[in-house]
């Protein structure tokens, strides 16, 4: 069975408060990267898949996405990429 | 009556509350390993503070798929009582034995300090000694304490009465100075729909003893024992 390795970004959602990402942005116009007008931390998380398809790698990655990966509460997630391993 | 405290790699309050219900409350416990899969016949099940799997990928994430998890799960669903501080709070959530998450703390600061709380709902199992709207003093330990809910949840909450602590100023007023992680209308602790899992980032079992500075926990474990001898 053929290997993928599929990237995820998990982010926090929109509206939610990010402290991090607010500092990370603070720090940048600290150091005079005032084109900065928004900074958000999340994860991102590589994994290698045994899959028959590169969608079906990705389909149950987002399985785990729901599951574990992210949480529904608080974070949405997307996949960054996928690629034969 | 019997309480269970559960023990996973990382967890480091597990002592403090063995010392609240082993000494001023007179009761019996047991430590549970995470790779248990019995509760040794605890009635009360414990998850203390600490950083379980070392907080790795969230706070309280992987502890849910401990052996001992799956027990204390079905020991909730049947409505048996647990009680989940700090650490245990977080596991709560993550398990969806309670709503909500717990995030990183507005200030991005680990915070480690007394602080005031609010009884909201008195009538329940783990506050039937106190009296609503009583100012308890006690201490908080950690870095991800901010309570988030969506608008729905937050309804839902408040108006089942399941807010069962808020954090106040010394007046019993909500401020956003008196917030000390950031929380969702300052929030501290709720407790689910059955009445029987309530989950509280301050620490109780730190409260128990004048030499502590405090002996306002000791109320939520005396509480528990109320509830069963009624």
């Amino acid at each position: 069975m053929p290997r993928y390795r599929v990237a995820v970004h998990i982010v926090p959602r929109q509206g939610i408060l990010d402290p991090q990402g607010k500092a990370v942005r603070d720090a940048l116009h600290t150091l005079g990267f005032g084109s900065v007008v928004d900074a958000h931390v999340g994860r991102h998380l590589v994994l290698d898949v045994d899959a028959a398809s590169d969608a079906e790698a990705t389909a149950a990655v987002r399985t785990m996405c729901d599951k574990l990966l992210a949480n529904p509460v608080t974070e949405d997630y997307e996949i960054a990429g996928v690629q034969a391993a | 009556m019997k309480f269970g405290i559960v023990l996973f790699p990382g967890t480091n309050r597990d002592g403090d509350a063995w010392d609240a219900v082993t000494g001023p409350l007179g009761a019996s416990a047991v430590r549970l390993w995470h790779k248990d899969h019995d509760l040794q016949g605890a009635d009360v099940i414990i998850l203390p503070g600490g950083f379980s799997y070392g907080d790795y990928l969230r706070a309280g994430a992987i502890a849910r798929f401990s052996p001992i998890m799956q027990e204390v799960v079905a020991h909730a669903r049947a409505g048996g009582p647990v009680i989940g501080i700090c650490n245990g709070f977080q596991i709560l959530c993550e398990a969806h034995l309670l709503p909500g998450a717990l995030l990183r703390n507005a200030s991005l600061q680990f915070r480690s300090m007394p602080v005031t709380l609010r009884v909201e709902n008195a009538n329940t199992r783990f506050t039937n000694q106190y009296k609503a709207g009583q100012l308890l003093r006690v201490p908080i330990a950690h870095g991800d304490g901010r309570f988030a809910i969506d608008a729905d949840g937050l309804r839902a909450l408040e108006d089942a009465g399941q807010v069962v602590f808020r954090y106040v100023d010394r007046n019993g007023q909500v401020t956003d100075a008196a917030n000390p992680n950031g929380s969702l209308d300052n929030i501290a602790g709720i407790i689910n729909a059955g009445g029987n899992v309530m989950g509280l980032m301050p620490h109780p079992e730190n409260a128990i003893d004048p030499l502590l500075g405090s002996t306002d926990g000791l109320g939520i474990f005396t509480s528990i024992l109320a509830h069963v001898a009624a």
